[in-house]
């Protein structure tokens, strides 16, 4: 890796007062280089993130976004105590429609990632070997991710159609169901069908990730495994996987935290359904659908903290593991 | 070959056939349904039945659509000049420039590509009603830059970390200033890495839907993938499948060709900040 161009203590020593060195020019010039950047950065991310959670401690409405007045934490949760001594509990942290939608959310990104996971090291197995057709595989395999989520959503739901669609004709021509069944309407099976989507959407992503992690690994090492006659699930599990490791976790915490966020393909597939909405559907929908603005904002604001700390974790696990490895090593 | 051989060959091209047909499959079949039109919609074939392009005239002549198209060229295209123009010079201060604190600002950009878009969608709203720039492509131009320019500023970094040492010192000897030498000496080195990184920006533009749907109020200023998630039919119940299945194709068959042409390019962009990382 390149290293940046520094000078030693001593040469800068010998410029004269007036002359500024060469490392204090570039640093200067990287100030201006980068300027502009942070400042739209500052703009439409810091400072957009500020007014939100700020909004979330108000009851700011839709219609007049400068008439708000501070209310403290009675977006997230409050109480009143009622003239007949009963305590009401209010706020986003005892709604059972929230809770339902961060059990959506949690499910869908579990379970969805991973699918995508071991359904991409397939295929990523599958694309390493040498075979005759492996270009067409491996540009047939960037079609669902070149294809607009929205697009999928709509193709999908065309398929998953309970009428027409063309899932409920094969399945009952093939006498694996007796009945048509509503896959986005459904409740039982709304969920099922947006993980479907998703991970015929996302498996290729995952699928190039480890691709790219597998052809890191020296062939020799095969070869070596090959004459020493060893099995090849064993190579797989001892060899292979260890190996592919690294890049498999950086596609995995990518993933989860995509999954984590995830709108369109809820919003457009299963529209209004209970058994999908994900955190942030509901925020959206309190935002703006409800005129619960300042509520949306406080939804927001949790999700924001719960991906900051699945990041945060992540880092500190991250760094323990290095430290304890890296000393075996 | 002994017969375990012919097995296991057979079971690894089955394998094959069924990835390929899985990822093919339901755009082939849009495209079909695509050529349908009236009661040939209702019924389920498996193989192309009719050629009929009523839905794509439809489309094609429909109140906005076309509009919607151009929307969208016009929005991602601004965005993503307007990203890499700010990403070329702030990822030579990065990736070139010692200075205290870089890792910490590195960090800090690639977590702002972590947000929930959810979370700034108040305060964006906020934003663009405040600038008047709500129902216009301006307000998606600027709310874009929260994905597109972390991604840019960090995979271009990557790319400028690679540059050979040499030629930035013989430059420095020369007496280029910094500027110079962005913009003479690491810039046509960059071409490719612009290429891929404004390819895949353009695409994450193109496919945007959150931003899109909240800050736009009427059809003539949506963008493509709203457009698509809003067709409706004559009457409140009629969904008009064989419309949206063509707009569907119209919008995706560019970009499929896109990205199969570049498919090298896209997938070392992919992998770049991935696994180098």
């Amino acid at each position: 890796m390149a290293k940046s161009i520094e000078m030693d203590p001593k040469e800068s020593e010998r410029f004269s007062e007036g002359e500024i060195s060469l490392q204090q020019q570039r640093v200067r010039a990287a100030v201006w280089f980068l300027a502009p950047m942070l400042i739209m950065l500052f703009c439409v991310a810091a400072w957009p993130l500020m007014r939100t959670i700020y909004f979330s401690f108000t009851n700011t409405s839709l219609t007049s976004l400068y008439t708000g007045e501070w209310i403290g934490f009675d977006n997230y949760l409050s109480y009143r105590k009622l003239s007949s001594g009963r305590i009401l509990w209010r706020g986003t942290l005892v709604d059972p429609a929230w809770w339902n939608a961060v059990w959506n959310t949690v499910r869908f990104a579990v379970v969805s990632v991973s699918i995508e996971t071991v359904l991409g090291l397939v295929v990523a197995l599958v694309l390493n070997a040498e075979f005759r057709g492996r270009g067409i595989v491996r540009a047939a395999i960037l079609i669902p991710w070149a294809i607009p989520t929205i697009v999928s959503a709509k193709m999908w739901g065309w398929m998953f159609n309970d009428q027409f669609g063309i899932v409920n004709d094969l399945l009952l021509k093939l006498g694996l169901i007796d009945h048509k069944i509503a896959w986005t309407a459904n409740i039982d099976t709304a969920m099922m069908s947006v993980l479907i989507v998703d991970v015929w959407k996302t498996t290729p992503f995952m699928a190039l990730l480890c691709l790219a992690g597998l052809q890191m690994i020296p062939r020799d090492i095969y070869e070596a495994a090959k004459v020493d006659g060893v099995h090849p699930v064993k190579v797989f599990f001892r060899i292979t996987l260890p190996l592919v490791r690294p890049a498999l976790m950086v596609a995995v915490i990518f993933r989860m935290l995509d999954a984590l966020r995830i709108f369109d393909l809820v919003y457009v597939l299963t529209p209004n359904s209970a058994a999908t909405k994900t955190m942030s559907v509901i925020s959206r929908e309190n935002l703006f659908d409800f005129d619960k603005f300042a509520y949306g904002s406080a939804q927001s604001t949790l999700l924001f903290a719960i991906i900051a700390l699945f990041v945060s974790a992540y880092i500190w696990i991250g760094k323990v593991d290095l430290g304890g490895r890296g000393a075996g090593r | 070959m002994t017969v375990l051989d012919y097995v296991k060959s057979t079971a690894f091209y089955l394998l094959v056939i069924a990835i390929v047909l899985i990822s093919v499959f339901p755009f082939y079949y849009a495209i079909i349904t695509s050529f349908k039109s009236g009661t040939a919609l209702f019924q389920v074939d498996y193989l192309p039945t009719s050629l009929d392009f009523e839905n794509y005239i439809k489309v094609l002549s429909g109140r906005s659509f076309p509009l919607n198209v151009l929307n969208s060229i016009f929005i991602a295209t601004t965005t993503v000049v307007f990203a890499l123009f700010l990403a070329v010079t702030a990822s030579y201060a990065l990736a070139r420039v010692h200075f205290r604190g870089r890792a910490l600002l590195l960090m800090t950009i690639l977590a702002v590509s972590m947000f929930p878009q959810i979370a700034v969608l108040a305060g964006l709203f906020e934003l663009v009603r405040f600038l008047g720039i709500f129902n216009t492509p301006w307000a998606m131009i600027l709310s874009y830059t929260i994905f597109t320019l972390p991604f840019t500023v960090w995979v271009l970094t990557t790319f400028m970390r690679e540059l050979p040492m040499e030629i930035e010192e013989a430059a420095i000897v020369d007496g280029a200033t910094p500027w110079v030498i962005v913009t003479q000496v690491f810039l046509p080195l960059m071409w490719p890495a612009l290429v891929t990184t404004g390819l895949l920006a353009f695409i994450g533009a193109w496919n945007e839907f959150l931003f899109a749907l909240t800050f736009t109020a009427s059809e003539t200023m949506r963008t493509v993938p709203v457009a698509i998630a809003l067709l409706s039919g004559a009457s409140e119940f009629e969904t008009p499948w064989g419309t949206i299945m063509a707009a569907s194709v119209l919008v995706t068959t560019p970009l499929v060709i896109l990205v199969l042409i570049f498919q090298r390019k896209i997938v070392a962009g992919l992998t770049a900040g991935g696994v180098k990382g």
